[in-house]
Order: C-alpha cells, then structure tokens, then sequence
C-alpha cells in the first residue's frame, strides 16, 4: 500500500510541475526553468519549517510567492528572446541555480544535530511530516488537495477570458498586440504564476523526500516539466495529469520489471505515443467527445 | 480622425514610405490604393506600431501616437484585418472575439472579475452583435481553422469589431474572394461606415474601391501622387502613368 501511495506522491509533485509549465507554453514559451522554480521552492520551503519552525502551509505558500516572484524577474528580459533562444536562457537560468544550491551553506546547531543546507551534501532531515505524525496516506491526500486546486483554479483559467488571451499570444503575437493585447504583461504573468505552481511543487517534494540536492532539479527535470503537458496535450489541464500518470505510473515504475530494457522501451514508448496522438493523449477532439459522455454543453 | 504628417520609412537604401502627408476625415471610407510595393501594407504598418516610422508623425483624434506601442494604439481606438489572415486558429469563434473584446473592456476600465472571467454582458451582446453581422452567428462554437476561407475573412472582420473602433484599417479584405463575396463584403463596409466608424481601405480590386470610397490616395515608390474622388484620381494622369505605364 504504501508504494501506491507513495507513487501517489511522486505523481501528485509531477502533476504540478506540469501544470506550470502548461501555463507558461500556453502562451508559446517553452521555458526549462520551471526545474530552476521548483529547486528555489524546495529550498525555501525547507528552510522554513526546518530552520524556522513554521508551519508547513505558510512556508509552502512563501516558497510559491518567492519562486513567483523569481519567475517575473527571469520573465522580463526571457520576453526578449524567443524560441530556441529562450530554451537556451531558460537551461542557463535553472543551471544557475543549481550551482547556487550546490554552493550554499546555512547551517545552525539543532541539540547536538546540525540541520540545513550543505552545499553539494544537500539538505538532509527535513523531518516535518514524520514529526508532526503526518503518515504516508495523510500526505497523499494533502499533496492531491492541493493538486485538485491547482488544476481547479487553471480548468477554470482556461474558460476564462483570461485562458483564451494566453492561447491568442501562443497562436500569433502579431495578431495579438492588434487585438490591443499587451503582450509582455501577458507573458510575465504566465512566467510568473508557473514559477509560483512549481514553487509549491518544490516545496512538497522537499517534504515527503526528507531529503533534497542540487541533483534532484537538472535538465532532465525541466525536461519532463514540458515534455507532460505536450505529451498531454494543451486543450485541457487533465492531459498534464494523463501524461504524468502514463509516464510516472506506466513507464518508470510499472516497467521496473524490465531492468535495463525499461530505458529503451521508455523513449520508445513516448516516440510511439507521439506519433499516434500528435497534438497530445487528450486533444481538442478527445476533450470535445468526453464532454459529450457526460452530457454537458461544448463550451 | 487620423492625419499622417511627412511620415517616412527607410529600410537602409529603400524609401518604402516616403514624406506621405494624409488626412483622413470622422466618417469616411478612405482608399489607399496603388501598384504592389508602392508602400501601401508599410502604411498600415507604421500606424498600428508594428514597425517604427523613420520620420514623420502619426495623430488620431487629435492625439499623437507616434512612439506609442502597438498594444496602446490597437486598444485605444484602430483596429485593423490583416492581407494574410491572421486569426487564432485554435480558439473558437466566439473565443477570437472574445480576444479582441477586451481591447473595449480595458478602455472602458470595466471592473477586473467581469473583464477576464467573462460574466460581463455587454460583452457578450456586443460579440453576438459583431458575428450577426458578419453572418458568423451560428458558427460560434466551431474551431476558427476549421471555417471556410470566406469565413475566416468574415471573421478576420467581426474580431476587428468587436473592440468597437474608431478607426478600422482593412487590408485588401477582398483578396481571394469571388464577386458574390465581393458585393457582401461592399455592403459590410458601407454599413461599418454608416455606423460612425472612419475606413481606411487597402485595395488592389478597382471596382471595390471606386463604388465606396469616398476619397481616395494613391501611393507610387512610396510616395503620393494623387489624392481626390475616385473620378478624379481614375481621371489623374499621374495614376494612368503608375498603373498603365505609360503617360496619358
């Protein structure tokens, strides 16, 4: 039971790494500094129930304003620079900080424990939840509440005219800016509520791992951020969570039984479901019909 | 409504708009009209900000706009139809309009919750108001790629609309259409007209603009060469010269 509700955890993490980046590419930025946004919301959120003794909502929501606000910073001069520039800004940006984590020090004497950030050792005992006797399936729940509000306030985004202005300036900018949309305020503020998402992400993965480094937020992580939602498919925020349980669920865990071959098999896989489903698991179309299913209106 | 002084554009060498004075009075359909490449999409271009005017002053209702980005310009007053169209081809119908909107919605100051999460309905009767008129009422839930080429073209000019302009800038809004679509089209654009919003007309089809245009420009290399009525430009040696090649 627990493996499943840990790979609840993991899946529930990935969902809302997605999920930031589905907001930034809505508006047509492919940005791989959602992983650099969640290091920055681990690290906080760690430090702030560890070393500060707060509650581990107030820290979560302090790491999501920090990364946030980080987010809006890298938004403005990343506006400058588009497609493949951006990819290559944004990798900067999460190398940045990574190397900032592997480098920072702040430790302070708990008893006879040292407790904090060690640099490339990382930052061990983030022991809130075994402290507070939260147990495994308690935060399952926690992590998919916040998951399903997330996903709640962005379904909802989406059928705003706030979500079709952001899909106007991923379709075509010019068009854009003559419809009188301002398109850096548009885009810094997707930068900024997906550097806010990933925050939260951050700060929940510091928590149920214990135990976090400047390894764990690579690259590879702000790969798979972009890779869920375009596997997923952009029509709606329920193919983020498809991809990540197909890939999370499916590929990494349930092929375990494959040993090496499983590496293979899982760039193939991917490969493959790109190739039958090109615009995403859950397209336009999909969407369209399951609405159908269930007898609600398109709209 | 809007007055172009000595406006220039130089891309290096080339003059592609060139010290073009033009007054465009409240009310009117004003052509623009010339060969391919005398300067006339360029125009429209430094108008609405997308590219930076050279020298020159651009003023809208008294206003000089001139340095102000294309955002500003587009949602306080212009707005325009591309020569290629540019619709947001994954958003539906009523989503492009909705787009364009809130262009009208921000002037307005309408209040934060009802401009971005849509429970504002004058917005909404002006969106139903902009696609019966442009014959679009029942395709407001299809996909905007998915419409038919005359559609799109319908569509390109219910989005333009619905921010409620001023001034609307078409550019050749009849390319690729058949003559039935033409008529259509000459009767959309005397009604937009009527209803008090000033024309600037980009055209290459002669019968379009010579039926509706109350004034028209001719653009050459850039520059003016003619300016009147449409029997006194069509009557102009200087525009019989650009466009036959040869004098009188």
């Amino acid at each position: 039971m627990d493996f499943y509700l840990g790979l609840a955890q993991i899946i529930g993490v990935h969902t809302l790494l997605g999920l930031s980046a589905y907001v930034v590419l809505q508006t047509g930025q492919v940005s791989l500094a959602q992983a650099g946004f969640m290091a920055i919301g681990a690290y906080v959120a760690a430090m702030l129930t560890v070393l500060a003794g707060w509650p581990l909502i107030a820290a979560l929501v302090v790491a999501s304003l920090v990364a946030g606000i980080t987010a809006c910073l890298v938004g403005f001069p990343a506006l400058r620079v588009h497609g493949l520039m951006l990819v290559v800004a944004t990798i900067a940006f999460t190398e940045i900080v990574r190397l900032f984590f592997f480098n920072f020090d702040y430790q302070i004497s708990r008893g006879n424990l040292q407790v904090g950030p060690l640099g490339g050792e990382g930052f061990r005992q983030i022991r809130y939840f075994p402290e507070n006797g939260w147990t495994t399936l308690h935060v399952a729940v926690f992590i998919w509440t916040v998951v399903a509000l997330v996903m709640a306030a962005l379904w909802w985004m989406d059928r705003s005219r706030a979500g079709a202005v952001l899909r106007a300036v991923g379709e075509d900018e010019i068009a854009a800016q003559s419809c009188g949309i301002n398109l850096t305020a548009v885009k810094v503020s997707a930068m900024t509520a997906g550097g806010a998402i990933a925050g939260i992400a951050g700060g929940l993965y510091a928590h149920y791992t214990t135990h976090i480094e400047q390894s764990n937020f690579t690259i590879l992580l702000a790969t798979f951020a972009i890779a869920y939602p375009i596997l997923g498919g952009l029509s709606s925020v329920f193919g983020t969570v498809a991809a990540v349980i197909f890939i999370q669920g499916f590929l990494v865990e349930g092929l375990r039984f494959l040993g090496d071959w499983r590496n293979l098999l899982f760039g193939a896989l991917i490969v493959l479901v790109m190739n039958i489903r090109p615009s995403g698991l859950l397209d336009a179309r999909t969407m369209a019909s399951l609405r159908r299913l269930f007898g609600r209106k398109e709209g | 409504m809007l007055e172009l002084a000595n406006l220039s554009k130089h891309f290096g060498g080339v003059r592609a708009v060139d010290s073009l004075n033009l007054k465009i009075e409240p009310g009117q359909i004003f052509g623009l009209i010339g060969p391919n490449g005398s300067g006339k999409s360029t125009t429209v271009n430094l108008i609405t900000g997308l590219l930076d005017v050279t020298h020159g002053s651009i003023t809208l209702a008294g206003e000089e706009i001139t340095r102000l980005p294309t955002h500003v310009r587009l949602s306080s007053g212009i707005a325009r139809t591309f020569q290629n169209i540019r619709l947001f081809g994954q958003l539906t119908v009523w989503q492009n309009l909705w787009v364009a909107e809130n262009a009208r919605a921000q002037r307005e100051r309408t209040n934060f919750f009802s401009r971005w999460m849509g429970g504002d309905r004058g917005a909404r009767a002006r969106i139903t108001r902009a696609l019966e008129f442009s014959g679009l009422a029942d395709k407001a839930d299809e996909l905007a790629a998915n419409l038919a080429f005359g559609e799109q073209r319908r569509l390109e000019l219910a989005r333009a609309l619905a921010a409620e302009p001023k001034l609307l800038l078409l550019d050749e809004p009849a390319a690729g259409m058949n003559p039935e679509e033409i008529d259509a089209l000459d009767d959309r654009i005397r009604q937009i007209r009527d209803s008090g919003i000033t024309v600037l007309l980009i055209e290459h089809h002669m019968e379009l603009i010579m039926a509706i245009a109350d004034r028209i420009a001719v653009l050459n290399f850039g520059q003016k060469i003619a300016e009147g009525t449409p029997a006194e430009v069509q009557a102009h040696p200087a525009v019989r010269e650009a466009y036959l090649g040869t004098a009188g």
